[in-house]
């Protein structure tokens, strides 16, 4: 084994500079002055940030077997030996270890990195806000617990941040805990987020008990037993693929990763998550904490690739995910939910290419979106924060002027998810749409390809509706706001210029040809089985045809967008507008609009009706309208679904657990008496169940012998 | 002689006697009473066990046990005395400050 | 110190004396604290205070001795000093240790600063210790009513509160009546074994057979009792009124010690008595421990009043518990002790900080007291996230370690419906955990006074915090020190 580098071997300490902030701050932070106060939070994640880059270029500058670096800080739950269902005695026990491989490294550097400019943003942005310290104690606290989540070398270690990290949502997005509607999301999220920690919690007892460890790998480890890691079990050929325990494993898991990355049927709490803080948003909602889920699927890629049914599973949720979120975003008028249900979409996306064993796609696209949704939601609080605190987009309108700067970056942004090439998000989502077009020969690959791809054209879409709404146009800014308009202070622009960088170039290193991402994750996510028949991941005049589509459909997305809000809001104008050369088209449109009007108003009556609606559903069907009628109809039947059907199932079960606390409450009538009649009613029935339990035996003895 | 069951059926009435009469006498100083019937139909158990036995481990057990009922009623008289001081009522239903 | 005393008066004392020593050294001092208190004036009967817990360091030094007996019996094998018993002292004798230290200033505030508060609180540990020891139905029966008389008393202890009359008065009625009923089912045990001492119960027992009437009712009769005793449902209607009755480090100790206490007697006479007719209470024993689970935490969902709210979070772990007894593995038992040992840490941390929060003319139970805590006290207030963290079982807390051994227990065995049970019902307590944490992190302030904390309580609630942190990050030493109870006697005998 070589040597290991300064950074390397200093691992452990990249989670305890901000844990070490964070305790600073809520022990202290009440008596420091502000500017200590971002000092500190600011400057640890920036250390942080130093080591984690450090460490990976000191990786990396390994050769690529070599390139798995473990620790173990302290044993943490020493060995137990206890009969589970693999042969022979197992051995349970948990290291605090950290594990970097090419895979953590990504994670980290995204975590830090992204990481870092959410906090440089957050001094200009919460600068007027109480409890100034208590919100960057809760940062640095939540930056710890996301850095333990991947670089924990074991199951146990990664749930501990994976609560640590919900426990930090869950403070944030109740930051402003005034509000009662802030409250409420917090406690939503919290209560959701549960139903899915309780089946990754199943997960893990059931992979520790079959695996018989919970250790992600032994590679790097000196000494170790061999199979003491979980993916060098899967990897050996102990089990076969498809096996029935493999697969209710890894349907545990992905019921974890639900939860926390938001797919269906637990995505409800993301869009309420908006009530935090912008920068909280950013930072949990949109580049790390969700992604935990892709993370963790990634991680157990070795299990997935043996439970073929599981991985069908991640991918129709995905796809549907996908699809379902972007077409409510659709209809949305507050600018951060927008954003919200274009996470929600994107990391559908995520789970899409994790199902059709694009690991590398999947990880890909959570780092590209990582950059381009993080500046997102910073220039859309960069607005919120020049319009002060307005984040309906009907009040909006005619900013790009005003705060060119946030405007130029949101454009970036904006391109970069619409995947326009060759910004960053273009060659992430191809590479995912390809690899799921290519992904098997079943019929729902393609499906889901279709799926994929529609969604591409909703997301242009939408977020072209958004910057139109936003920044061009005639400005709808109410009057008094309007005086006050104002580009954010350079703490709030710089990060947002930064990261605009990053949304161009971010993806290049995933430039098909050259492929070094995928070079890099390769040891990470290496077939179980040798593939037979697997995709060629070289360049193909198939895979430059679905490139050119996906560019197609973007581009129709962002030109419907275009015509819907920028055209009818001239036409709504005065009429002068009409004859500038830009709202041409509206005038067109609404021409079309007259010829459908005249064509079908004026017939009569008795020919008119059946065959009417046949036409309109046929040539609406055909035309800009009736398709952006159609989309909005689902969006809006999909928002009804969710309002009623699934928030309510939501609330219903609060409502339950509610409920069914009085029972038990009036029970308690507080006399002493029908205490004793409780007990007695028990003895009673432990009389009954004991006399009663032989003779249920003693009648199934009679069964089984006749 | 008398068989060892019968005093298991008197013991066994005894101590019905003393649960009814937890479960539906309203002063709690005549509860406590019930609750020395229970234990007297314990000792009765136990003598006549010990009799059986030929053992005079229940004997002794017995002792302790009327020992331990002189000590609850005491601790209990105490305790309804302060109670009584406090709310004038010896009433168990009227005993419901602390509930739900 | 007692032992050297008499042999300079040329006392000889038997060699078995010395097994009984750290109860005859509570014993002593719980006398001694009850005359020095005529000679103690209002202002320095923090003196008591000092003279119990030296009680109970002299105490815990003889207890020291025994750690490394191997199943030592005495007194006509009335007693048996094992690993178990020595794990069980001294769990009673930390928890005395961190009722006492927090009880100084309370009591103050309360204005019935006596003696006798301390010297019922040394009593009682005596008769926890006999429960710990007994081999014989007389010891245990005598281990639990002098517990058990003493909580009555301490219980009503704030003589001029009604709700402290009042729950001691429901305590003493149902306790007895359980205590009643209990003692019915040792008269049978004696009967059908035709000896008091467990080991022989057992041997009997395992001759029946297991359909045999009497062997029901006893079993039925002495479970109930033993039920009531750790307030498991449907036993456990005393606990939320008692609970918030008592005074404040009195619920302390009633939820943790007597808790323990009981649980020992519980493990010894199931473990011997009833082990052969294990196939019998197996599934009720189940039914009982998910009950539990279920009205303990649907019920502490909507309390205001934190100590009621404690006390249904007590009987929601009391469920846990008793799964680790279904398993019946080594893991199961040591999964027991170890919750036990951190619960006596975590759920004494919790009243603590309900403690700090009675101050003059201030309650302090009510949820709505926390408000704002992290910036009246922000010590306090992250104090109480880890203790309410390490109750909810979320790593890398202490808490989560016992609820692990549990798990993998019931997992060990088959049990795979209860882990479901186990691990759903951890939703809705982080639920009305995080409830309280809300209060404290998210609520304004108001106009509530600043909690302070003194030397004494600062020291508990160190050694809490200390001991959830440490027990939950290097957990080796402590599950060892929890796994020697494996090497006693009767528990080796039945997992042979």
């Amino acid at each position: 084994m070589n040597e290991a580098g300064y950074f390397l071997e200093h691992i452990g300490w990249i989670p305890l500079f901000p844990l070490a902030s964070a305790a600073l701050m809520l022990l202290l932070g009440r008596r420091l002055p502000k500017a200590a106060v971002s000092v500190a939070c600011v400057g640890s994640v920036f250390v942080s940030f130093v080591y984690a880059a450090g460490a990976v270029l000191q990786l990396g500058a390994r050769p690529a077997e070599e390139r798995v670096f473990q620790k173990i800080l302290f044993e943490w739950i020493p060995a137990i030996p206890y009969h589970g269902a693999a042969p022979g005695l197992s051995q349970f026990s948990a290291d605090w270890g950290m594990l970097l491989d090419p895979l953590s490294s990504v994670m980290i550097l995204v975590v830090t990195g992204v990481g870092f400019l959410i906090h440089v943003y957050s001094i200009g942005y919460m600068g007027h806000e109480g409890g100034y310290y208590r919100f960057f104690g809760y940062m640095n606290l939540f930056m710890f617990s996301m850095l333990t989540l991947v670089l924990g070398n074991n199951l146990l270690l990664l749930f501990v941040g994976w609560e640590g990290v919900g426990l930090c949502s869950y403070l944030l997005i109740g930051f402003f805990f005034l509000k009662k509607s802030a409250s409420d999301a917090g406690k939503k999220a919290f209560v959701v987020n549960r139903v899915g920690d309780a089946g990754f919690l199943l997960g893990i007892f059931l992979a520790s008990t079959v695996l018989g460890t919970i250790r992600f790998t032994d590679h790097g480890l000196e000494g170790a037993a061999k199979f003491s890691g979980m993916i060098d079990v899967l990897r050996s050929g102990a089990f076969h693929s498809g096996e029935a325990v493999l697969t209710a494993m890894a349907i545990l898991f992905f019921i974890g990763a639900t939860g926390k990355s938001a797919q269906i049927p637990l995505y409800t709490w993301l869009p309420d998550a908006m009530e935090g803080p912008t920068p909280v948003s950013a930072l949990i909602h949109a580049a790390t904490m969700v992604t935990a889920g892709v993370y963790m699927v990634t991680r157990m890629n070795a299990l997935y690739q043996l439970a073929p049914e599981a991985m069908l599973t991640v991918a129709v949720i995905g796809g549907l995910t996908a699809f379902y979120a972007a077409t409510m975003g659709l209809v949305q008028n507050d600018i951060k939910r927008v954003l919200a249900y274009s996470t929600i979409s994107q990391l559908g996306y995520m789970f899409l290419a994790l199902g059709v064993g694009a690991f590398t796609a999947g990880i890909f696209h959570l780092m590209t979106h990582a950059f381009f949704k993080a500046l997102l939601f910073l220039g859309s609080g960069s607005v919120i924060h020049a319009l002060s605190g307005e984040q309906d987009m009907r009040r909006m309108g005619g900013l790009w002027s005003k705060i060119p700067t946030t405007a130029w970056t949101f454009m970036a942004a904006t391109l970069a998810i619409a995947g326009i090439p060759p910004l960053a998000g273009f060659f992430s989502k191809d590479e995912i749409l390809w690899r799921t077009f290519a992904g098997g020969e079943s019929g729902i690959y393609k499906v889901l390809y279709l799926v994929g791809l529609v969604t591409a054209g909703m997301t242009a879409f939408y977020m072209f509706r958004l910057v139109n709404l936003t920044f061009f146009g005639k400005s709808r800014v109410e009057h008094e706001v309007e005086h006050h308009i104002h580009e954010s202070p350079s703490s709030m622009t710089v990060p947002l210029m930064i990261l605009a960088f990053l949304s161009v170039v971010g993806g290049w290193i995933g430039l098909p040809h050259l492929s070094l991402f995928e070079r890099w994750l390769e040891p990470v996510v290496a077939p179980v089985q040798a593939a037979a028949g697997a995709a060629e991941a070289g360049w193909s005049m198939v895979e430059a045809g679905m490139m050119l589509i996906s560019v197609l459909v973007a581009l129709g997305g962002i030109w419907l967008a275009y015509n819907i809000y920028l055209e009818r809001e001239g036409l709504a104008d005065q009429l002068a507008a009409r004859w500038k050369g830009l709202y041409e088209l509206v005038f067109h449109k609404y021409y079309m609009d007259e010829v459908y009007d005249s064509l079908f108003v004026n017939r009569t009556k008795d020919l008119a009706t059946a065959l009417g609606d046949f036409d309109r559903g046929v040539v609406d069907g055909l035309g800009v309208d009736g398709s952006a009628t159609a989309t909005r109809l689902t969006s809006r039947l999909s928002m009804w679904w969710d309002r009623w059907i699934v928030d309510g199932l939501v609330n219903l079960s609060g409502a339950i657990v509610r409920f069914a606390s009085y029972p038990v409450r009036m029970v308690q009538t507080g006399l002493v008496q029908s205490y004793a009649l409780v007990i007695l009613f028990g003895v009673l029935l432990l009389l009954v169940v004991y006399l009663g339990w032989p003779a249920v035996s003693y009648v199934r003895t009679l069964l089984h012998s006749a | 002689m008398i068989p060892t069951s019968h005093y298991l059926v008197v013991s066994l009435l005894l101590f019905t006697t003393g649960v009814i009469g937890v479960l539906t006498r309203r002063n709690v100083i005549i509860v406590l009473m019930s609750i020395e019937l229970i234990l007297n139909a314990v000792n009765i158990n136990l003598v006549a066990f010990s009799q059986h036995l030929a053992s005079l481990d229940g004997q002794i057990f017995a002792i302790f046990v009327i020992t331990d009922a002189a000590a609850e009623a005491a601790v209990g008289l105490g305790i309804i005395i302060a109670f009584f001081r406090n709310r004038q009522t010896l009433l168990a239903d009227e005993m419901d400050l602390l509930r739900w | 110190m007692v032992q050297d005393l008499l042999s300079r008066l040329g006392m000889q004392l038997p060699k078995e004396f010395a097994l009984i020593l750290p109860q005859v050294q509570l014993g002593i001092f719980a006398l001694g604290i009850l005359l020095t208190d005529f000679l103690l004036d209002r202002k320095s009967r923090w003196w008591n205070a000092v003279l119990a817990l030296a009680g109970v360091g002299f105490s815990g030094k003889a207890l020291w001795n025994l750690r490394n007996l191997e199943d030592v019996s005495a007194y006509h094998s009335s007693i048996v000093v094992d690993p178990f018993a020595v794990f069980f002292g001294f769990l009673f004798l930390i928890s005395a240790a961190l009722v006492i230290l927090l009880s100084v200033r309370y009591l103050e505030i309360e204005d019935e600063h006596h003696g006798e508060f301390y010297a019922l609180l040394l009593l009682a540990t005596i008769g926890m210790m006999f429960l710990a020891t007994g081999s014989d139905l007389i010891t245990l029966f005598l281990g639990l009513e002098t517990m058990a008389l003493s909580f009555y008393v301490l219980t009503g202890f704030l003589r001029h509160r009604k709700a402290s009359n009042e729950g001691a008065l429901k305590y003493v009625l149902l306790g007895a009546f359980s205590s009643g009923i209990l003692a019915y089912g040792f008269s049978l045990m004696y009967g059908i074994g035709g000896s008091t001492n467990l080991a022989r119960i057992a041997q009997a027992y395992a001759e029946r057979s297991p359909g045999d009437p009497l062997v029901l009712i006893s079993l039925v009769t002495v479970s109930a009792g033993v039920f009531f005793k750790i307030a498991a449902v449907p036993f456990h209607m005393w606990a939320p009124d008692v609970y918030e009755g008592a005074p404040t480090s009195i619920t302390a100790s009633i939820s943790v010690a007597s808790k323990a206490a009981s649980f020992a007697l519980l493990l010894r006479i199931f473990c011997t008595a009833f082990w052969p007719i294990r196939p019998n209470w197996e599934m009720v024993v189940a039914g009982v421990a998910v009950a539990s689970m279920t009205i303990g935490n649907f019920g502490a969902i909507t309390q205001s009043n934190l100590k009621r709210l404690l006390a249904y979070s007590s009987i929601g772990h009391v469920g846990y518990m008793l799964l680790g007894l279904v398993a019946g593995t080594p893991d199961g038992f040591k999964g027991i002790a170890f919750y036990l040992l951190v619960y006596v840490f975590m759920n004494t941390g919790a009243f603590a900080i309900v403690i700090l929060l009675r101050r003059e003319g201030v309650i302090g139970e009510d949820i709505e007291d926390l408000n704002g805590l992290i910036s009246r006290r922000p010590v306090a207030a992250i104090l109480l996230l880890i203790f309410m963290l390490s109750l909810a079982g979320i790593p890398p807390t202490a808490g989560f370690i016992g609820k692990y051994f549990i798990f993998l227990s019931l997992i060990e065995t088959g049990h795979y419906v209860l882990a479901v049970f186990a691990a759903l019902y951890i939703a809705p307590a982080l639920y009305y955990y995080f409830r309280v944490v809300v209060h404290a992190w998210m609520r304004e302030p108001g106009g509530a006074a600043r909690p302070t904390i003194s030397v004494a309580q600062g020291v508990a609630l160190a050694a809490c915090t200390l001991f959830i942190l440490v027990a939950g990050l290097l957990p080796d030493r402590f599950i060892n020190f929890a796994g020697t109870t494996l090497q006693s006697q009767f528990l080796q005998m039945i997992l042979r």
